[in-house]
């Protein structure tokens, strides 16, 4: 079990040096920069060139990015200049994640439940509903289902508030918006995985043992199963928290995902590349973590790496 | 034989599956019965009926898109098919122990060995934690797993193919069934683990005295264990009988062709196996006739065209043939003695089937 | 039960015909998955409805008297009427016609961005997978590492680089969009390579070439039909997204993404901006994730209706 951690510790490591330094790279190729203002003259020009740090030799460049980075200093916000990036992801990360854990939550716990019981009622009616909900589920981007909603219950109905985020009921929108296509495709794994399970010759020999239904399904079924869902959580975890993104901007919740959006406009590209290395890092992280918990999970893999 | 020597008795059973294609007639008109204590095997090819008539006594094919049509399963006089789920559930963990051709595949990869074994008692009061988990460590012991207390904490993964089967014994055993069935226990394993495992069974019937159901394609697993022997093909039993009777009485020509394709010693080199030709029938059309009779050197028109009756030729020896029928050309197959059995006593088989 | 006639009971022996009989016609793999697919209610309306976009999306501009540009000041966000027949967005212009040039540049930008990946990946795939050797390890190493990068970031990344536009945005989609036709291709590839029909092959002297194209592509070009079917889906997703952020197609081109997020601003007065492009995304993922499911039951029917 440790060595299987270190392992995916390394890996995961050295996916983040190689992410920093893509990102380094790519930075010094892209074209248009934020001092391409005409209004601006030469010698401005020259004092913040040399004030970023854009004077020095590349190597050079490099390791203080790296040295910067490792301090937490993403660097600052070439448009709002008495920020730093790292201080507006402070302010507006919580937003995100707290719109991402529980939008998370609920299409988990509720794509694994749909994904159980449609496969424990195969081809009744439930199961058509279940399977319905799936296909629904992932033809719909999460912005539409959000611009939906928001239309629906917000507008139309005026059941639940349409923006902002100040309170339980504000979250329930956004938080569904987001999960739905998660919801749908774990649903869908779930359900695939239940039946490819049941057809499993240990389900006979646990019905052999003389055991119930509902222990049978616990115990054997589900919990071998999950295994699947759980390669697919590191993927998840990714796609839910890009759609904070576009459902920020939707409910206009002060999240990353609305400064990034107005950064991507301004040209902000410092910006930009720090939440992007950010975002990065984050997730390769939930990888890691996802990586860990499976290992937790299945025997095969824990023991097998002794 | 008296009847209460009898723990398991099938009845003219007809058992069948729902397919995207139709009705899969899986067993058609299945009689036998079990002894206390004695071996039976039940010996065909691939897609015979076998495992699906070993599993239906416990009720473990999956319904749907399985189900009985007719016929009755008696353990121990109580009739299987009208158990309730509870009586079912108690057959299954206490009266009857069932051991699966793939132990790889057969043990759940999540949980751990000795788990797995107890959970055999899972929902029982009348036996405490404590004793559960001396029970699973005696069944273990008692099956040949070494270092136990080890093995107790382990997954299956960890495992060999040979010691897989052994815990797949354990479990079958560990709540001391009156009757244990042995779907092909043997087929996936190494041949030197193949005779250990054999001679294990054996060794634990003459412990704990239980009856063993044994389900092979292999006649040399029968020679070697069994006391009475069921020949099963496309559906239906062709011939049953003692050991001696259906090795060396052999009176139906499949039994015929199956033994005539395994080696022996004094087969010459050189010597080729003779095999049976052909595949078996399409159990979507089961023919109206024989089974067997497609692919029988022995075939006649009759047997197109009419289901055997059943003969008898011994107490313990019968065969559904038409070769035993008194208009029946004199072959190594027709017997003196042979008693055609009256339709409606045990062996008629439905004409309209 | 009828009466026995003696005359019925000689000896004729085995019947060579019934013995071997099959009663089932056989048909090719490809015959039968066609047949399956065809079978398949849902895939073929998905199959249709495509098609019928496809079609609309190359014809319907051609025929209307408005352009995706022309704006009509006396006609702002319009509901539908007989001169517009999906109504207009908030600076006049004609919403039928924005939404197949949309469809176009969606469409394609979905379909091509799709098919390079599964052409990259399936040869890069299949190379590493047949030869194994150093280099599969080399590659293999890179693609485990881009693999734990998310895909949306290194996109994101490349599309800052190359500038905004449909051109830069496809191959950014490509950039690391090959990387999962390229790990399933090879453990497939690996697999059969295994197999002792290949080995049969090899033993018998065939060359490397025709093993690939003879064994190994017919028994991947099911599954990788599949694949792409489902991934086009995902990269229209992918487009609408970007396009949303503000990192995608620059007007005067349009896609559906981009119309949508001009039209979620005015959500409160003329919902029919958002909903009817919203409409037209979300039929055409239903119709591709109906085709993509057949298609798979179709060509692998061991996993019929496990999904």
């Amino acid at each position: 079990m440790r060595k299987y951690i270190f392992k995916r510790v390394i890996a995961a490591i050295l996916t983040v040096w190689v992410l920093i330094t893509v990102v380094f790279f790519l930075v010094r190729l892209m074209p248009g920069d934020p001092f391409t203002n005409p209004k601006l003259t030469p010698e401005v020009r020259e004092n913040m060139e040399s004030y970023y740090g854009f004077d020095k030799p590349l190597i050079v460049q490099y390791g203080n990015y790296m040295v910067n980075l490792i301090k937490g200093d993403f660097g600052y916000s070439m448009k709002f200049t008495n920020k730093t990036v790292a201080n507006i992801i402070g302010e507006t990360f919580p937003f995100s994640a707290d719109l991402g854990i529980r939008a998370l939550v609920l299409a988990v716990s509720f794509g694994l439940v749909l994904g159980i019981v449609s496969a424990r009622n195969r081809g009744k009616g439930i199961d058509f509903f279940c399977v319905i909900v799936a296909v629904l589920g992932t033809s719909i981007p999460d912005f539409i289902m959000g611009a939906v909603l928001q239309y629906g219950f917000g507008i139309k109905w005026g059941l639940l508030p349409v923006a902002r985020y100040e309170g339980i009921e504000y979250t329930i929108l956004p938080a569904c918006a987001l999960a739905f296509y998660t919801l749908a495709s774990v649903s869908r794994i779930m359900r695939a995985s239940m039946l490819e399970v049941a057809s499993q010759d240990y389900i006979k020999t646990a019905r052999s043992k003389g055991l119930g239904e509902f222990r049978i399904t616990a115990k054997h079924q589900i919990r071998n199963a999950i295994m699947p869902v759980m390669t697919v959580m590191g993927p998840t975890v990714a796609s839910v928290l890009t759609g904070t993104f576009v459902i920020e901007s939707i409910f206009a919740i002060p999240g990353m995902g609305k400064h990034y959006v107005d950064s991507v406009s301004n040209n902000d590209y410092s910006m930009v590349l720090g939440m992007t290395l950010f975002y990065g890092v984050f997730l390769i992280f939930c990888n890691l973590v996802v990586d860990i918990l499976y290992g937790v999970a299945d025997p095969r893999v824990r023991i097998g790496e002794r | 034989m008296a009847e209460n020597d009898n723990i398991l008795e099938m009845k003219n059973v007809v058992y069948s599956f729902h397919t995207y294609g139709g009705e899969v007639k899986a067993v058609r008109d299945v009689s036998f019965a079990v002894r206390k204590g004695e071996i039976l095997g039940i010996v065909g090819e691939s897609g015979c009926g076998k495992s699906v008539t070993a599993q239906c006594i416990m009720r473990l094919n999956p319904e749907p898109p399985g189900f009985f049509e007719g016929g009755e399963i008696l353990f121990d006089g109580k009739n299987v098919l009208k158990m309730s789920n509870k009586e079912l559930r108690k057959l299954r963990g206490q009266d009857i122990g069932f051991v699966f051709q793939d132990p790889m595949t057969s043990l759940n990869p999540t949980m751990r060995v000795g788990a797995q074994i107890e959970e055999v008692f899972l929902g029982r009061t009348d036996v405490t934690k404590k004793e559960v988990k001396e029970k699973a460590l005696e069944i273990m012991r008692l099956v040949g797993i070494s270092d136990v207390e080890k093995r107790y904490k382990q997954y299956p993964h960890e495992l060999s193919g040979g010691m897989k089967q052994r815990v797949m014994i354990a479990i079958a055993l560990v709540s001391r069934p009156g009757l244990v069935i042995c779907d092909e226990p043997t087929t996936s394993l190494d041949v030197t683990i193949e005779a250990q495992i054999l001679d294990l069974l054996l060794e634990l019937r003459d412990k704990l005295g239980m009856s063993i159901i044994m389900i092979t394609h292999d006649l040399g697993v029968i020679a070697r264990m069994c006391d009475r022997v069921i020949v099963m093909y496309g559906g239906k039993i062709v011939e049953k009988g003692t050991v001696q009777e259906i090795f060396y009485d052999t009176a139906h020509p499949y039994t015929k062709g199956l033994i005539g394709s395994i080696a022996k010693l004094d087969t010459k080199k050189g010597e080729r196996l003779q095999s049976i030709e052909g595949t078996p029938p399409d159990l979507f059309f089961p023919p109206k006739g024989c089974p067997f009779a497609a692919r029988c050197e022995y075939a006649m028109d009759v047997c197109k065209d009419e289901p055997p009756y059943q003969y008898k030729l011994t107490d313990e020896h019968f065969t559904n043939c038409w070769l035993q029928n008194e208009y029946a050309p004199d072959t190594d197959m027709k017997k003196d003695n042979a008693v055609a059995i009256e339709a409606k006593k045990e062996g008629e088989v439905k004409a309209d089937e | 039960m009828a009466e026995l006639k003696k005359e019925s009971f000689v000896i004729k022996g085995k019947d060579n015909i019934r013995m071997e009989s099959i009663s089932r016609p056989s048909l090719s793999f490809w015959q039968d998955a066609w047949r399956r697919l065809k079978k398949n209610k849902a895939a073929m309306f998905g199959l249709s409805l495509i098609i019928f976009y496809a079609l609309l999306s190359i014809f319907a501009p051609m025929f209307s008297q408005y352009t995706q540009s022309q704006m009509d000041v006396n006609a702002r966000s319009q509901m539908m009427s007989s001169a517009h027949w999906l109504g207009t967005d908030s600076t006049g212009r004609d919403l039928w016609v924005r939404i197949w040039m949309g469809g176009r540049v969606s469409l394609s930008i979905g379909l091509i961005a799709a098919v390079v990946n599964m052409c990259v990946g399936a040869v890069i795939g299949g190379f590493c997978g047949f030869y194994g050797g150093k280099l599969d390890m080399i590659v293999m190493r890179i693609v485990d590492i881009l693999y734990g990068i998310p895909s949306l970031i290194i996109t994101i990344l490349v599309v800052m680089v190359l500038g905004k536009g449909i051109a830069p945005l496809i191959i950014a989609m490509c950039v690391v969009g090959w990387i999962g036709t390229c790990r399933f291709v090879r453990g497939e590839v690996y697999r059969i390579k295994e197999q002792d029909f290949v080995l049969a092959a090899k033993v018998l002297g065939i060359p490397d070439f025709k093993i690939i194209v003879k064994h190994i592509i017919p028994n991947i070009l099911g599954m990788l039909i599949t694949n792409l079917c489902m991934a086009i889906p995902g990269a229209i997703f992918q487009e609408a997204f970007l396009s949303y952020v503000g990192l995608g197609v620059t007007p005067p081109n349009c896609s559906w993404g981009v119309i949508c997020k001009e039209g979620i601003a005015y959500l409160r007065n003329s919902p029919h901006q958002v909903l009817i492009p919203a409409f037209f995304v979300c039929t055409t993922m239903l119709a591709l994730n109906l085709l993509g499911n057949g298609l798979r039951d179709a060509v692998d029917p061991k996993l019929r209706g496990t999904e």
